[in-house]
C-alpha cells in the first residue's frame, strides 16, 4: 500500500532560460487522498506535476513515491504507478485510433495481446467510452477525448493519477460527466486546476502553489473560506461558496 | 511541382521509386540507429507542421498573389538530412493519398525531386559549404537562398527529365525546360529568403534553441555515403533517359537535335531497349489509331463509348445495397 | 496546393468514410492497396495515343465507390481541383503533334488532341483510384499495410504520426492565419516580417508539443519501440479480391475491350 505515498522535500526547480519555477515546495500525500494543487496562472503547478513521474529533474530537492526516489534508475517503476492525464488531450491521444491508443500503454507494459485488450476493454468501459473505441481522436469531441485521455492512463493500473487541469476546455455538461467519474475512482489523486468548484467538489485537501512556493496546505473548506490567502495568490472562492448576486444568499 | 501519374510511364515511374524506396530504407536505418527516440514525435508533427505552415500566406512583392513555403530546406536545417528526407516523404504520401497531387506512381518521383535533391544534394553539397559553422545572419540567407534556389531549379528539372523521359507529354525538353525553369527561379528564391528568416527569427527568440536542434550536423553525412547514392541515382535516371531518350521518335531527342543540329541518334538495335520495345510489342499487340486504320479507330471511339455507359450502369447497379450515402 | 481550408474539410469527408461498414470497407487493406497499385501501372502503362483501351478501366473506381458507399462529390472536387498540371502540360500534344490520327468524317483529329485526352482521361483514373484507396481503407489501415510489406517501422510510424496531428495543427495554422489577416490591411501585415515571426511562432509551439507527446509517451512505457497493431487477415476473400481484379486488369491490358465492344456495335448497326 505504500506505493500510494507521494513525498516532496525541499524541491526547487530553474527552467535553463532561468524562470525560478518552483522554490522550495515540501509536501506528503498518502494512501487514498484527493490532493488539489491551485494557483494562478503560472504559479507553478504544471512543472511540479512534471517532477512527479520524473519528466524533469529537481534543481534542488526529493520526489518519492512509494518507497522510491524518484530518479533514472526508478523511472519505469515510477511511470507504471503514477498515471498522468495531460491538460491537452491532443498530446496524449497520439496513436491513430482510441483503441490503439489506450492499448499503448498495456503492450509496451510487455503485457500478452489477450490481456492488453481485455485492460482496454474494462478501462474504457470505466470512462463509458468503449463505443469510441474505433474512432481516430480527431474524430472526438473534447469530453469524449477527455475521457479516453483518462482510459489510457487507467489501462495501465496506476495507483495514483495525476490530471493537470482536467475540466479545461469542457462545455458544462461534458464537464458534469467527467467530475462525476472521477468521484468514483479510489486512487489517490493529484488534481492541479483552477476550476475551484471541481476542486471543491473532489478534494479534500488543497495545497496552495504561488510564484512557486507552497502558500498554504490545508482542509480545502479551510482554505476557500481565508479570502486574504487566495486574493494574494490572485484567486477566488469558488462559486458556490460567493454570496448569491440575485438572491443575496450567503453560499458555503 | 508535382510530377504526375498520368505523365509517367511505369518505366520510369518504377525506376524512381526504386531510388526513393532505398532511400526511406537507408534513412529509416539511419534514424533508428541514431537512437534519439525524442525524434519519433518531433518528425511527426514536423511533418504536420508542413502542411500548417503553407496555410500561413505572405504577399509577393509587386504580383498582388501571395505563396507560401514549401518547408523542404527548413527541415533539412531543423532536422539534419535523414530526418528531413523521411518527413519529405511522409508529406509527399499524404499528398498522393489525400489531395491526389500527383498521384502513387509518381511518388517515387515526387520524393526525388523535393526530397532527396533537397537533403542529399542542395543541403550537403551548397548550404553546408556556404553556411559553415556558424554563419552570420547574412552569411544564412544567402547561404539558404542560393541552396533553395538550386533545389528547385533540380526538382524542376527532375519533372522535365522524367516527363519527356516518360514519353506521354509531347512537350520537348528544351520547351518545357524552359518554362519550368524559370518559374521555379522566383519559389526558390522565396523559400530559401523565408526559410533563412525563421531561422534568424528563432535563433534569436530562442538563443538556446537551434543549438539543441538538428543533433546531426555535416560530419554526419559522410561523402563516403553520399557519393553512392547519388551516383546510383543519376545512373538509374540517366539509363533511364537514355533508353526512352533513343526509344521515342521525338521528346528528348527534338532538343538533342534542336540543340547539336545533329541527325537523329540510331537507335541501338539490340541490349535493354531492344528487349523492351519487343516487350512493349507484346503487351500491347494492337497499336491504337495507326493512321491507316480510321475505321478501327471509330470502332474504339464508339466502343469507349459504350463501355463507359455501361460501367456507369454497373456502378448504379452495384450502389443500392448499402445505404443512400 | 490553394486552399488548404478546403482540402481539410474534403479530408475529413473522405476520412469518414473509411469508418463505415461495408464488405469493403473491412477487407484486408494490403489486398487493395495491392490491386490500386497494380491498377494504376496498368493503366499508364498504355501508349500516349490509346484511349479506347483506357475506358474499359473506369470499372475498377466505379466499382469501389459503388461498392463503398462513398460520395462522389468531394471526390471529384478533389480530381477536378488535381487535373491543371497534367492538362497544362499536356495541352502542347495538340500544338506539337498535328497529324491527323482519325477522320470522323469531316472532323479531323489529330494524334496530339488523343494523346491530350489520353492524359486527362489518365488523370481521371489514376487519381481516382488513390483517393477512392483512402476512402475505403483509412490511411492507418494502409500504413498497417506498408508495415507489412517490411516498409521500415521508422518511417510507418513517422506516417502515422503526421496523420494524427496533421489536423491538429493544420488548424492551429489556420487559426493564426486567420488572425493575422483579421488585422492586416491589404497587402500590410502580409510580408516577410510578420510572416516570418507567425511561421517562427508555430515551429516554436509544434516544437513544444512535439516535447509533451513524447512525455505522454514516456509515461506509458515508451522505450523506443513503437507497438502497430496488426489484426489483419488476408484470406480467401482478399485472394479472391486481388486475383479477379488483376486478372481482369492483365486482360483489359491485353485486348481492347473498347474496340471489341465497338465492332459487335457498328457490326449490328450495319
Ligand atoms: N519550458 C519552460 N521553460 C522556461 N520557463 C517555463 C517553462 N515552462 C514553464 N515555465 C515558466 O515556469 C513558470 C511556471 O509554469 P507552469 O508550471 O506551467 O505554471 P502553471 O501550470 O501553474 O500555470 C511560469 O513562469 C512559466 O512561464
Ligand atoms: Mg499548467
Amino acid at each position: 500500500m505504500s506505493h500510494h505515498i507521494v513525498e516532496v522535500k525541499g524541491l526547487s526547480h530553474v527552467y535553463p532560460d532561468g524562470t525560478h519555477a518552483l522554490r522550495d515546495v515540501s509536501f506528503r500525500i498518502t494512501h487514498g487522498e484527493s490532493v488539489a494543487l491551485i494557483g494562478a496562472n503560472g504559479a507553478g503547478k504544471s512543472t511540479l506535476l512534471l517532477h512527479l513521474n520524473g519528466y524533469l529533474v529537481p534543481t534542488q530537492g526529493e520526489v518519492r513515491v512509494g518507497d522510491l526516489p524518484v530518479t533514472r534508475t526508478t523511472l519505469n517503476e515510477i511511470r507504471r504507478s503514477v498515471g498522468m492525464v495531460f491538460q491537452n488531450p491532443d498530446d496524449q491521444l497520439f496513436m491513430p485510433t482510441v483503441f490503439d491508443d489506450v492499448a499503448f500503454g498495456p503492450l509496451n507494459l510487455g503485457l500478452p495481446p489477450e490481456e492488453a485488450e481485455r485492460r482496454v476493454a474494462q478501462a474504457l468501459e470505466q470512462v463509458d467510452a468503449l463505443p469510441l473505441r474505433g474512432k481516430p481522436p480527431y474524430r472526438l469531441s473534447a469530453g469524449e477525448k477527455k475521457r479516453v485521455a483518462i482510459a489510457a492512463v487507467l489501462a495501465m493500473s496506476p495507483d495514483i493519477l495525476v490530471m493537470d487541469e482536467p475540466t479545461d476546455g469542457l462545455d458544462p455538461f461534458a464537464r458534469r460527466t467527467l467530475i462525476g467519474l472521477l468521484k468514483e475512482f479510489r486512487h489517490t489523486r493529484i488534481i492541479t486546476s483552477h476550476d475551484l468548484d471541481m476542486v471543491l467538489e473532489l478534494c479534500q485537501r488543497a495545497i496552495v502553489l504561488h510564484e512557486g512556493r507552497v502558500m498554504a496546505d490545508g482542509p480545502v473548506l479551510d482554505i476557500f473560506r481565508d479570502e486574504a490567502l487566495l486574493a494574494a495568490c490572485r484567486l477566488e472562492p469558488p462559486l458556490s461558496m460567493q454570496g448569491c448576486p440575485v438572491c443575496g444568499g450567503q453560499g458555503r | 511541382m508535382h510530377m504526375a501519374d498520368a505523365l509517367l510511364s511505369p518505366a520510369v515511374g518504377a525506376g524512381m521509386w526504386a531510388v526513393s524506396a532505398g532511400a526511406i530504407a537507408w534513412c529509416s536505418r539511419k534514424v533508428r540507429d541514431g537512437q534519439d527516440e525524442r525524434q519519433v514525435p518531433l518528425m511527426g508533427v514536423m511533418g504536420a507542421f508542413v502542411f500548417a505552415a503553407q496555410m500561413i500566406n505572405f504577399a509577393i512583392p509587386g504580383t498582388g498573389s501571395s505563396g507560401h513555403i514549401g518547408g523542404g530546406l527548413l527541415l533539412a536545417l531543423l532536422l539534419g538530412p535523414h530526418a528531413a528526407f523521411l518527413v519529405i516523404a511522409s508529406v509527399l504520401v499524404v499528398q498522393a493519398l489525400f489531395f491526389a497531387d500527383g498521384g502513387l506512381l509518381a511518388l517515387g518521383c515526387n520524393m526525388f525531386n523535393m526530397g532527396i535533391i533537397p537533403a542529399f544534394l542542395a543541403y550537403p553539397l551548397i548550404y553546408r559549404p556556404l553556411a559553415g559553422r556558424q554563419p552570420t545572419r547574412a552569411r544564412l540567407s544567402i547561404a539558404a537562398t542560393a541552396t533553395a534556389v538550386v533545389a528547385a531549379q533540380l526538382g524542376a528539372l527532375g519533372v522535365v527529365l522524367q516527363t519527356t523521359a516518360s514519353g506521354i507529354s509531347e512537350l520537348p525538353f528544351a520547351a518545357f525546360a524552359g518554362v519550368m525553369l524559370p518559374i521555379h527561379l522566383p519559389i526558390g528564391v522565396a523559400e530559401g529568403v523565408f526559410t533563412a528568416a525563421v531561422v534568424s527569427f528563432i535563433s534569436k527568440a530562442n538563443p538556446g534553441f537551434t543549438a539543441t536542434i538538428n543533433p546531426a550536423p555535416a560530419s554526419s553525412i559522410r561523402h563516403s555515403r553520399l557519393v553512392p547514392v547519388v551516383l546510383v541515382s543519376a545512373l538509374i535516371i540517366a539509363g533511364l533517359c537514355s533508353r526512352y531518350a533513343s526509344a521515342l521518335p521525338d521528346g528528348l531527342d527534338w532538343s538533342i537535335r534542336h540543340i547539336a543540329g545533329a541527325a537523329e541518334p540510331a537507335a541501338p538495335g539490340s541490349g535493354p531497349h531492344a528487349f523492351f520495345a519487343k516487350l512493349q510489342e507484346k503487351i500491347a499487340p494492337m497499336p491504337d489509331y495507326s493512321a491507316a486504320g480510321a475505321s478501327s479507330s471509330v470502332a474504339g471511339i464508339v466502343g469507349a463509348i459504350a463501355t463507359m455507359l455501361a460501367v456507369v450502369l454497373c456502378g448504379a447497379i452495384l450502389r443500392r445495397p448499402w445505404g443512400k450515402r | 496546393m490553394a486552399g488548404i481550408d478546403a482540402v481539410i474539410t474534403d479530408l475529413h469527408a473522405l476520412e469518414g468514410l473509411a469508418l463505415e461498414d461495408s464488405p469493403l470497407q473491412r477487407l484486408d487493406p494490403r489486398a487493395k492497396l495491392l490491386t490500386t497499385l497494380l491498377y494504376i501501372v496498368c493503366v499508364v502503362s498504355f501508349g500516349r495515343y490509346e484511349l479506347s483501351a483506357l475506358a474499359p478501366f473506369a470499372i475498377f473506381p466505379v466499382a469501389m465507390i459503388a461498392g463503398g458507399s462513398l460520395s462522389l462529390l468531394p471526390l471529384l472536387r478533389r480530381i477536378v481541383l488535381l487535373l491543371p498540371f497534367p492538362l497544362m502540360v499536356g495541352i502542347f500534344n495538340p500544338l506539337i503533334d498535328r497529324e491527323i490520327m482519325v477522320q470522323l468524317g469531316p472532323l479531323a483529329i489529330s494524334g496530339g488532341w488523343i494523346s491530350l485526352a489520353s492524359i486527362f482521361l489518365r488523370s481521371l483514373l489514376t487519381l481516382g483510384a488513390a483517393l477512392v484507396l483512402v476512402s475505403v481503407t483509412g490511411f492507418p489501415a494502409i500504413c498497417a499495410a506498408l508495415e507489412r510489406f517490411r516498409v521500415p517501422r521508422v518511417f510507418v510510424v513517422q506516417l502515422l504520426f503526421l496523420h494524427r496531428y496533421l489536423y491538429v495543427l493544420a488548424e492551429e495554422g489556420g487559426r493564426m492565419a486567420r488572425a493575422r489577416e483579421f488585422r492586416s490591411f491589404g497587402n500590410r501585415g502580409m510580408g516577410i516580417r510578420p510572416t516570418t515571426a507567425l511561421l517562427g511562432t508555430l515551429l516554436f509551439r509544434t516544437w513544444d508539443r512535439a516535447g509533451r507527446i513524447h512525455h505522454a509517451m514516456l509515461c506509458r512505457g515508451f522505450r523506443g519501440e513503437f507497438p502497430v497493431r496488426r489484426t489483419f487477415r488476408f484470406g480467401l476473400r482478399e485472394l479472391l479480391f486481388t486475383a479477379g481484379w488483376s486478372v481482369l486488369f492483365l486482360m483489359l491490358r491485353m485486348g481492347n475491350l473498347s474496340r471489341i465492344v465497338g465492332g459487335l456495335i457498328m457490326e449490328v448497326v450495319r
